[in-house]
């Protein structure tokens, strides 16, 4: 800390979460590398949402982008949490699963190549919902498939959060980073409590959220592989730093013995405080070397 | 929402293995059993109403933190087992409410809980067993993912106690700003959004519609059909590749998914460009 008052390595940030998809996208390549791919003006748009009176957008919210991270060839897959909350829908889904099929085809034939894939989602696009759904279903397929290549790296840095079907895409991944800013979770606080009512969980408690699906509780439980502070190089950084380690010896979501025990191991009859939960999954941060 | 969620799964799953207990260990909620299927040993799973199950949130037929790595565990055992022989069929008996809202669900993360189930799944298909989910009432959401949607094939009843969605209707009219009526006009407009198994089967996912007169009674002759089917359906998937492009492939979904695939034609020539 300074002694001038205030904090200026805050001062000097340069915000990640402020940036639009495609200018997230951008920032993770080595400088002047990258170019987008069936961008805004090859206009393939939803189908689906003109039908239902919504206007679609040129890129149906999904930004495709291939460059090089750390000089190894990458593609980079960003939704933008401003259109329609980032929902999977026809095109944006199938633009993701394409991507990595391609990515794939790319490391079959011996040129490396990760996936980074930005999710700012709270899942499926419901007015396109059945296609949605097989969307995220296809994308998980083409997850397990290329992450036995390459690494597919998730960030979810914020403000709206990874929710829903997609948070099943993240727990596929080889790594996930995120922002304190950041959630990760299946089912949002507003569903819970419309399902399960307001004592199973109160949506107006944004604390309690936080506490819950927030970054710096993932980390801490070793559900998250990194965490960041909202700023542009260091996120970036920890991109360029999971790209260059490779898969990972095991995925998370392979791990069926040692998270099936500690479920087992839960008290279950009563609810939690999320700090009592840390301490029995606490990594105390070594969520990397421990894979 | 159904009197039937639980009560089709049970049915069949008694139907198709002559079992209905869990493996030891197991939660109740989970029944597993390896059963003769045409020339093969299959393995069948299906998740059930459980009232007392360790998890409140989990006690009337979703899929939750325990259902979801039971799933895993019992799908990664096939797959050990059979490393160096015949792979078994995994048949996915699905009739699932909803994966399990809750908050202690969320603490110790049941996304990772449902990534393992489908990562399971997944991975049995790409290591060459036939995966065939078989589809007798619900299918929702998250419940979905987790358990059945990773399958080679899905094959599901032609019958109106069969719903395959993304989110049950009162939920997704609140959450679209609709009434359940004008959902309902919508859904009949718009074959994604349908609530209709008909409906689904245009989006060229299914592999097959079968019909059964009633589900929750079928007769013994129904049962053999639909063992038949499910052979047939297991020997479809081996003579294909194990990933999931028949999906996009097929004559519906030329059809009704020209989005999806021109996104594809057009993502490739452009992937190779300089």
């Amino acid at each position: 800390m300074s002694n001038k008052g205030y904090n200026a390595n805050f001062i000097n940030r340069q915000s990640f979460i402020e940036l639009d998809a495609r200018e997230r996208a951008t920032a993770l390549f080595d400088a002047g590398t990258s170019r987008e791919l069936l961008g805004p003006f090859d206009r393939v748009e939803s189908p689906w949402l003109p039908m239902q009176g919504v206007t679609p957008q040129a890129d149906d919210g999904c930004v495709v982008m291939k460059g090089k991270i750390t000089g190894q060839a990458a593609v980079v897959v960003a939704l933008e949490g401003a259109f329609q909350g980032g929902s999977m829908g026809e095109v944006s889904g199938e633009k993701m699963t394409a991507a990595l099929d391609l990515a794939c085809a790319d490391n079959e034939k011996g040129i490396p190549t990760s996936a980074v894939i930005l999710l700012e989602t709270g899942g499926v696009r419901l007015q396109e919902a059945n296609l949605g759904l097989a969307a995220i279903a296809e994308l998980m397929a083409s997850i397990l498939v290329l992450r036995k290549h390459a690494p597919v790296i998730c960030l979810t840095a914020g403000t709206v959060g990874c929710f829903g079907g997609m948070s099943l895409a993240a727990g596929l991944a080889s790594y996930i980073v995120m922002t304190r800013e950041a959630r990760l979770g299946m089912n949002g606080p507003e569903v819970i409590e419309q399902e399960n009512g307001v004592e199973e969980f109160d949506s107006s408690d944004r604390a309690l959220i936080w506490a819950i699906h927030g970054g710096d509780q993932r980390y801490a439980t070793g559900l998250a592989d990194a965490l960041v502070d909202d700023d542009t190089p260091q996120v970036a950084d920890a991109i360029r730093r999971f790209v260059s380690k490779g898969v990972p010896p095991v995925h998370r979501s392979s791990q069926v013995a040692l998270y099936r025990n500690r479920i087992e191991a839960l008290d279950s009859s009563r609810q939690w405080d999320p700090k009592e939960f840390r301490a029995l999954w606490a990594t105390n941060g070594s969520n990397e070397e421990k894979r | 929402m159904s009197e039937y969620t639980g009560v089709r799964g049970t049915v069949w799953f008694r139907a198709l293995t002559g079992q209905a207990s869990p493996m030891p260990g197991d939660p109740k909620s989970v029944l597993t059993a390896d059963a003769p299927l045409g020339n093969d040993h299959a393995r069948f799973l299906c998740v059930v109403p459980d009232p007392h199950a360790r998890f409140p949130c989990a006690r009337h037929g979703e899929v939750g933190l325990e259902e979801a790595f039971t799933f895993a565990t019992r799908v990664r055992e096939a797959i050990e087992h059979d490393k160096n022989t015949i792979k078994r069929p995994i048949i996915a008996i699905v009739d699932v409410k909803s994966q399990a809202y809750g908050r202690r669900e969320e603490t110790a993360a049941i996304f990772l809980a449902a990534a393992a189930a489908a990562d399971a799944y997944g991975s049995a298909r790409l290591a060459g067993h036939p995966v065939i989910a078989l589809v007798v009432g619900h299918a929702l959401s998250g419940a979905f993912l987790t358990h059945g949607y990773q399958a080679n094939r899905i094959l599901a009843f032609d019958d109106d106690g069969v719903i395959i969605h993304a989110m049950h209707k009162e939920a997704a009219a609140r959450v679209t700003r609709r009434s359940v009526d004008e959902l309902e006009k919508l859904a009949k407009e718009i074959a994604p959004m349908s609530y209709d198994i008909r409906d689904y089967a245009k989006l060229g996912l299914l592999h097959k519609l079968l019909h059964v007169e009633n589900p929750v009674k079928p007769s013994r002759q129904e049962i053999r059909n639909v063992q038949n089917e499910l052979v047939a359906a297991i020997a479809d998937a081996r003579s294909g590749p194990v990933d999931l492009r028949n999906r996009l492939q097929s004559t519906a979904a030329r059809e009704t998914r020209k989005a999806s695939l021109l996104v594809r034609s057009k993502l490739e020539a452009q992937w190779l460009e300089k």
